[in-house]
């Protein structure tokens, strides 16, 4: 059994993101994985059972700097990683592409990814290659198992949860809500140098990116201004009745 | 040129948001399609019918199609949509799953959570948790796009009915299998489309429920919780309001013992008027509210409750 599961830096997420100066960009934050994905590491993890052993591999696109979160899931437990290398970010499809790509050499049985990235926050990417691999998927997964030889996935929807079962190979993308990754020890942190992390390129995969969807501007969400402080409820009972105008 | 919108149903009707979507979806003033997939669901499409702005329904009815998996309602876009240069959807759990499937079996890119259509395939969406909006063009021959429904008003119904046609549906796909579903059975109006959303937070502990429907029940309002309050047990995880839960747009929510983190505002920010009530008079949930109550939640709320006379106003 082969688990690959995909990751992305991303801005962290408690730090304010602001427009560069020039409009044209979003200035560069502390960089973190995204916490999508590390809840998939951590599921591939406990996926992988004394019955079911898993290999699991974890795969980042990007630069150099991406080996940051590469190592951060070798530590946590990740066999061994692949980076293809790139300097630009790429679009849902073109990063499903790659995947696929990737697909084709580790033919993995099962795929995991984050719901969504923390920043973009389109949440295309696992549906898009489970869609290009032409296998089942189980997106916004809250809740995951084995049974026999299907996985069982519980997906958060409106106003309640769905549960499927999929066949292998298949593709599951994770809710906040499926686990709470484990702290790493510092010996694993240590360990996982030594963990091989190979590098592929666009063109050894035979992927030639194309942006699509291109950037017209930037600007900030209007801020809501903080109104007034109300003393008692009698008092904003009052407002919303005779200001505000929502309450009869 | 035509717009297609899948619609999301209940088997019965349209759910607003989808009306919402059509909406969204005169902005290329060209004729608008229905997709409605399902089984039996004769009811929906007659409903799509009657709506202004929609110039035909396409109906796909199949057994299989009862509780309607992603890789079928894909196949089914793929399968219809190639003949449309625009698909959109609201975007919400099943569009959001189907239609990034369905962009790449068309090999084309996709848009998500549009709030407003400047031009034909020029659009504004949030990033970043909702702090700044990005305007895009996408120059793919096929639009693809999820919309926020609330950021777009209700078609109104129409004086005629349009036509309905029957299209098959693909084969099953067989990749996944329905097993079942848990809906949370209530008679609250649907936190989404919600006039009135009170939420709490952690700060609400085993009172979560006990302090809040009282309240929800006199306002009519929906129950909405913090990530907090979820994490910790308190409330179910579809009602977590936010980045990463729903988001909402309702004409008045009260924030009870929710510090008002970023994440959090994300998913309110856009309701017409905010209530916070915090026993922190920094608590950053105030930086955003209309109207700020400082004391303690657990004396407020019941008091707010025996306020509370009248039904809400429209
Ligand atoms: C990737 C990511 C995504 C996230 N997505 C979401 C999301 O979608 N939605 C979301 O809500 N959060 C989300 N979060 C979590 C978010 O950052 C906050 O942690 C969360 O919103 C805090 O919830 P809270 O306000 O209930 O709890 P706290 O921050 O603990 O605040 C409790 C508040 O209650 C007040 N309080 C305590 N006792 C009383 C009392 N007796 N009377 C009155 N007030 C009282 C306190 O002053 C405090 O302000 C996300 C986090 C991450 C990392």
């Amino acid at each position: 059994m082969k688990i690959l599961v995909a990751l992305k830096r991303v801005p962290d997420y408690s730090v304010p993101a602001r427009i560069t100066p020039d409009g044209s960009d979003i200035e560069a934050n502390k960089i973190a994985i995204n916490p999508f994905d590390e809840i998939a590491v951590e599921a591939a993890l406990r996926l992988s059972t004394p019955q079911r052993p898993a290999e699991i591999v974890v795969v980042s696109i990007g630069n150099l700097a991406s080996q940051e979160v590469l190592r951060h899931a070798l530590a946590m437990g990740a066999d061994r990683a692949i980076r293809v290398e790139t300097e630009n970010s790429l679009e849902p499809l073109d990063v499903a592409k790659v995947l696929k790509a990737v697909a084709g050499w580790e033919q993995p049985d099962l795929w995991l990814l984050g719901k969504q990235a923390v920043g973009a926050d389109a949440g295309q990417t696992g549906q898009m290659l489970a869609g290009l691999l032409g296998i089942g998927q189980a997106t916004f997964v809250s809740a995951l198992e084995w049974q026999g030889n299907e996985l069982i996935a519980r997906r958060e929807v409106e106003g309640g949860t769905e549960t499927l079962a999929l066949k292998l190979p298949a593709l599951v993308t994770t809710d906040l809500q499926l686990n709470t990754p484990r702290y790493i020890k510092l010996p694993n942190l240590i360990a996982a140098k030594r963990k091989p992390i190979e590098t592929l390129t666009l063109a050894e995969l035979g992927i030639t990116p194309r942006q699509r969807i291109q950037r017209i501007k930037l600007e900030n969400a209007p801020a809501r201004t903080a109104g007034i402080k109300v003393s008692s409820v009698p008092e904003l009972l009052e407002k919303l009745r005779t200001d505000a105008k929502v309450l009869s | 040129m035509t717009v297609l919108v899948w619609a999301e149903h209940n088997g019965i009707s349209l759910k607003k948001s989808t009306r919402q979507t059509i909406s969204a979806a005169q902005a290329w003033n060209e004729p608008v399609h229905v997709l409605v997939v399902g089984h039996q669901v004769s009811a929906v499409a007659q409903d799509a019918a009657t709506l202004a702005g929609v110039a035909e329904v396409i109906q796909v009815d199949a057994p299989h199609l009862a509780h309607v998996l992603a890789e079928d309602l894909a196949a089914c876009l793929v399968e219809i949509g190639k003949d449309y240069q625009v698909i959109l959807a609201n975007h919400a759990p099943y569009a959001r799953n189907a239609l990034a499937r369905a962009a790449a079996l068309l090999d084309v890119g996709m848009v998500s959570d549009v709030i407003h259509i400047e031009a034909p395939a020029i659009y504004t969406h949030p990033v970043f948790a909702g702090s700044i909006l990005e305007t895009v063009v996408n120059t793919d021959a096929i639009q693809i796009l999820t919309v926020r429904g609330s950021a777009f008003s209700e078609t109104a119904p129409a004086p005629v009915a349009h036509k309905i046609t029957e299209r098959n549906a693909p084969k099953p796909q067989g990749l996944s299998r329905w097993i079942r579903e848990d809906v949370h059975a209530s008679d609250r109006p649907e936190l989404t489309s919600a006039r009135v959303v009170v939420a709490g937070g952690r700060a609400l502990g085993e009172q979560f429920n006990t302090l809040l429907q009282p309240l929800a029940g006199k306002l009519g309002a929906a129950i909405g919780a913090s990530r907090s309050a979820v994490d910790a047990g308190l409330a179910a995880n579809d009602i977590q309001v936010g980045q990463t839960g729903i988001v909402i747009a309702p004409d008045l929510y009260i924030a009870i013992g929710i510090s008002g983190a970023i994440q959090h505002v994300a998913g309110i920010k856009d309701s017409k008027v905010i209530v916070a009530i915090n026993n922190d008079p920094d608590a950053p949930i105030f930086q955003i509210a209309d109207y700020g109550l400082v004391g303690d939640l657990f004396t407020l709320v019941p008091e707010l409750v025996a306020g509370i006379t009248g039904a809400t106003s429209h």
